[in-house]
């Protein structure tokens, strides 16, 4: 009993809040309108607490169409919308200066939860998350550690290491290549899993590994992710994984146009060049959005820091009809042996962000 | 050998990050030896790349796209000719000015029309201009050290990369050695001695902007047709800028225009192909150090080697006729 009061109060609270700013001149009808509210609060069930969730999402600097990381929550929130009937409201930055103004605008503007995009968030979302204690703020790639802040990890580390594994079982020349975004821990996780699978498959592999560039630019640049596939490509590489955004559509054309083969990352890619991208390592950023709309949504959401990994359903590999003829069943018995090993703990794939460090 | 290979492939990538450079460098040639400063390269190309990849997939032709490009920086070279020379305006700002435009203008309309956040959809097959193969290179890709030359080097270029080193013979020749030419670099220098032989200013002025424009629009075209596929916002990247610095680097002349740019792209490529490699003796070289080459290189360059670089007399100046 005790909870349903405060329920609607805090329904009634928040209704009313939303009528003063709406009428704030016309003080009688506010005062009626407020009544009003109470007394249809009164009637409301649960369900109606829906109408009080205003999702936003700020993305990252590679933007809401990069067919990958941003596009991945992109969707995932369209889905939501089209489940729940809710709106929401997003961003796409066009600096780094922006990301504060964003997420204070938002913020301000009432929205909660909010969805901040990517590790380079992390600054600007601790600081407006103390500016409005009362909002809800989720980050996705980095820990925040605030009250009011849910942080979603993932363990890249362990679908890297399935594509890394398909990889080396798909390359003929024994070697395979790995091209970066920015250079930052997040991404040599991403590269370290890469290897270790490829390892795993292959002890003899070896893996040429770069970076695309050192700033926020490096995530949108497809004609340097080009050249250096080419580059790989001339040194004998025949499959190439990408963690690098926007610039990972250039990576995939260039070896797709030199008939070899690419590997997506975070959405599925295999339908950009049907035939000519081996897998992708799935990040099911959609299903993290949709989950912390969701729970925002049911009144659930809480901060804190959830982990997501192959056990989890975080990540994996993409299998469809565009890469369905370069998985045999060899290569895919392989994947699924180690992915249920890894679930288990019988695997244990390292993670670079751990301790900095990669075994060879 | 494995040495000579690596030469190959950096030099081939070289040639195929220089390509954008020479053209908006001759752009800027062409634009200053008539006496206008042109800093809007960059909108220029930046504006065509749009227009051609839009154009290009919408008729899924490479050429129509080209032309479509070549039509948008044109028109935006006439806007700073206008500017420039008819209103006798600040050439920096109005050069400025078209950056910014051409900068804001292809994201809106990308977003509005494709909605892939300023995007154009990618470009498949025709769309694009696809590296030729001369005829037998891959036979003679075979031969030891001339073969890979032969099929890296000369051959598997796209189309509008022979147009470049096309465009340069035909700027080194038409400058140096025809009439029109030597009128247009007079212009530059002392436009009152043009006017007194009875040449119009005015209309060699606009000649040089408008070939500036075409030049610019291959230029563009080459970025979202050829390297890539596709338009991507401010995909240009500030190449315009680089080209401009080219240009002083060359002292105002074409094939030195020519040979500066392709350093400026193999230095790029030597950038890109460094990364993440041994160097003996030196070992791993971090990836920001090979990143920053170009620009340090650059900087070298520019302050000490190339001695003292003379602009057009008459560059930048409006010319006001006496009356």
């Amino acid at each position: 009993m005790l909870t349903v009061g405060k329920a609607v109060n805090g329904l009634a609270l928040s209704q009313g809040f939303c009528f003063r700013s709406l009428f704030a001149n016309h003080k009688g009808l506010l005062m009626r309108i407020l009544s009003l509210g109470l007394l249809l609060a009164g009637a409301m069930t649960v369900a109606a607490h829906a109408e009080t969730v205003k999702p936003a999402i700020v993305y990252d600097l590679g933007g809401k169409f990069d067919k990958s990381f941003n596009e991945g929550v992109f969707r995932g929130a369209e889905q939501f919308q089209k489940s729940s009937g809710v709106e929401f409201r997003d961003f796409e930055i066009q600096n780094d200066a922006q990301r504060e103004q964003a997420l204070r605008r938002f913020a301000k503007d009432g929205f909660s939860p909010i969805l901040a995009v990517g590790f380079s968030q992390a600054s600007a979302v601790e600081k407006v998350a103390k500016e409005f204690p009362k909002t809800k703020f989720t980050i996705i790639d980095m820990v925040v550690d605030a009250p009011n802040v849910q942080s979603v990890v993932f363990k890249e580390q362990e679908g890297s290491f399935l594509v890394g594994l398909l990889a080396a079982k798909a390359s003929k020349s024994g070697k395979v290549g790995f091209v970066g975004g920015m250079d930052i821990p997040l991404i040599r996780r991403f590269a370290c899993g890469y290897v270790q699978g490829a390892k795993f498959a292959n002890p003899k592999a070896e893996v040429l590994q770069n970076m695309t560039g050192t700033t926020g630019a490096a995530w949108n640049d497809p004609v340097k992710g080009a050249e250096l596939t080419k580059s790989q490509i001339d040194r004998g590489v025949d499959v190439v994984y990408h963690a690098a955004g926007g610039t990972g559509v250039g990576v995939l054309r260039a070896a797709a146009d030199a008939g070899k083969l690419g590997i997506g990352v975070d959405s599925n890619q295999n339908g950009m060049h049907p035939g000519k991208v081996l897998t992708s390592m799935l990040k099911r950023v959609d299903n993290a959005t949709i989950a912390s709309f969701q729970a925002a949504k049911d009144g659930t959401w809480k901060a804190g820091i959830s982990v997501l990994g192959l056990k989890e359903n975080g990540v994996g590999w993409a299998l469809d009809d565009n890469n369905k003829a370069l998985i045999t069943a060899d290569m895919k018995s392989a994947v699924d042996a180690a992915a249920a090993d890894i679930s288990s703990g019988k695997i244990v794939v390292h993670d670079y962000m751990s301790d900095s460090k990669c075994p060879e | 050998m494995e040495i000579y290979a690596t030469l190959i492939a950096i030099t081939e990538s070289g040639l195929r990050l220089s390509v954008p450079l020479i053209f908006a460098c001759l752009a800027g040639l062409w634009s200053e030896r008539s006496g206008v400063v042109d800093i809007g390269l960059e909108g220029k190309m930046l504006a065509a790349a749009f227009a051609a990849a839009a154009a290009a997939s919408a008729t899924n032709s490479a050429v129509i796209g080209l032309a479509a490009g070549i039509i948008a920086s044109v028109g935006f070279a006439l806007i700073h000719g206008f500017a420039a020379i008819s209103q006798r305006g600040n050439q920096i700002v109005s050069g400025v000015a078209i950056n910014m435009l051409a900068a804001g203008l292809t994201a809106l309309v990308g977003n509005a029309w494709y909605a892939q956040g300023g995007r154009t959809p990618p470009l498949e097959g025709d769309a694009r201009f696809q590296p030729l193969t001369w005829p037998g290179a891959e036979i003679i890709d075979q031969i030891p050290v001339i073969g890979p030359l032969y099929a890296h080097i000369l051959s598997g270029h796209s189309a509008l990369a022979y147009c470049a080193l096309i465009a340069t013979i035909l700027s080194g020749f038409v400058l140096a050695r025809t009439r029109f030419g030597l009128r247009l670099r007079a212009v530059g220098e002392n436009p009152a001695a043009v006017d007194t032989a009875g040449v119009s200013v005015t209309k060699l002025r606009y000649a040089a902007v408008i070939i500036a424009g075409v030049l610019c629009g291959f230029g563009g075209a080459y970025l979202s047709l050829g390297q890539a596929a596709g338009f991507l916002t401010n995909m240009t990247a500030g190449k315009g800028f680089i080209a401009l610095a080219a240009l002083i680097f060359a002292k105002w002349r074409a094939w030195p225009a020519f040979w500066t740019c392709l350093l400026f792209g193999l230095l790029d490529a030597v950038a890109i192909r460094l990364q993440g490699v041994v160097v003996p003796g030196i070992g791993q070289i971090p990836v920001q150090a090979i990143q920053a080459l170009p620009y340090l290189m650059t900087v070298v360059l520019l302050a000490g080697f190339i001695g003292k670089a003379i602009p057009p007399k008459a560059s930048g100046l409006p010319y006001v006729k006496e009356r």
